[in-house]
């Protein structure tokens, strides 16, 4: 029953979307949908209005081999117990998404930690910062390029702030 | 220098009978009153908790005032992973203790890193912001660990174990 209707809703998503769909179908029985990064605004407001009241992870990998980050949304819908997979790709050289805050409150901290850790901008996001690792840090630790030898130390400023440094007697 | 007994303080001629019977009541009282602060990183904290519970109760040792504020608090039990963005907060909040102040290092985690060794995020002990007293070993140590390590603190502030 639930997931019949995940799959309902799939179907009038992508009757909806047809230009925008690159790949549909389903994934560990929750049903999902790839799509251009033009039609994700307007296609979690459907969404939403479709039932799928909660973002409930939001998540990147990063594809090097291919060139692209993929972002994924999942959704689920309280009322119908249904989920919902989205699946976005983003060139790694331009990194830029549509923010999906103003759909769902949740993207606030959940783009927040792909920003920090995978480095993806997310374009009209209100409060775009790292909510994980130290404001200066260098580099987004989750991409495959990541340079793991080089350690970065953190220690507190005169005013308190986070401070970043390469050199280990500077920092913890 | 080796703690003289109070019957060799007497008879050395410097008359500081009544300081050490002072000193030593007050590191007996210390010992038996430690106010540990409310505070957990990670599955060490779990540990802690049930320490501190009924089942385990740390309170027999008098140290069961957990303390939501450190500057009511005199010992920091570091119960779990130190990462770098926290490292300056707990810092701080050592800082932010009264002296006489003391740590336990509880769990490999908080001892040099544990298996978070190799990890960009995470500090590799919590020794190298903060003087440690006593280690408290284990992944996470059982309560009984920790109750061990609270008594050896115990000795410790009392000057009958190692010196520090």
């Amino acid at each position: 029953m639930a997931q019949v209707q995940g799959h309902e809703a799939l179907g009038e998503l992508s009757r909806r979307f047809a230009g925008a769909i690159e790949e549909a179908g389903s994934l560990k029985d929750k049903p999902f949908l790839r799509l251009r990064q033009e039609a994700l605004l307007p296609l979690c407001q459907a969404a939403k209005e479709l039932g799928f009241d909660h973002l409930a992870c939001l998540t990147a990998v990063d594809y090097p081999q291919h060139g692209y980050f993929e972002v994924i949304y999942n959704l689920y819908s309280y009322a119908a117990r249904a989920h919902l997979v989205l699946k976005v790709r983003c060139p790694r050289e331009a990194p830029l998404l549509p923010s999906v805050a103003g759909v769902w409150k949740a993207a606030l901290f959940l783009e927040r930690e792909a920003y920090d850790l995978m480095g993806i901008r997310f374009v009209g996001h209100p409060d775009l910062k790292r909510i994980l690792l130290p404001e200066p840090w260098s580099g987004h630790p989750l991409r495959k390029d990541y340079d793991m030898a080089q350690e970065q130390f953190v220690s507190k400023g005169p005013q308190g702030e986070d401070l970043v440094s390469f050199d280990q007697t500077r920092g913890w | 220098m080796a703690p003289l007994g109070l019957a060799e303080r007497a008879k050395d001629g410097r008359g500081g009978l009544l300081l050490m019977r002072l000193e030593g009541l007050l590191r007996w009282g210390r010992s038996n009153s430690l106010w540990p602060m409310t505070f957990g990183l990670a599955c060490c904290a779990l540990e802690m908790m049930a320490t501190q519970a009924s089942r385990f109760d740390m309170a027999r040792f008098g140290s069961e005032v957990f303390r939501p504020s450190p500057r009511q608090a005199d010992l920091m039990i570091v119960a779990g992973t130190v990462c770098k963005r926290m490292a300056p907060r707990i810092k701080t909040l050592y800082e932010q203790m009264a002296d006489p102040k003391y740590v336990i290092a509880m769990g490999a985690c908080a001892i040099n890193g544990g298996p978070y060794q190799k990890s960009y995020s995470v500090v590799k002990g919590v020794d190298l912001l903060i003087p440690v007293d006593v280690y408290v070993p284990g992944c996470p140590p059982t309560p009984e660990a920790l109750i061990a390590g609270l008594i050896k603190l115990q000795e410790k502030i009392r000057g009958e174990g190692a010196r520090s």
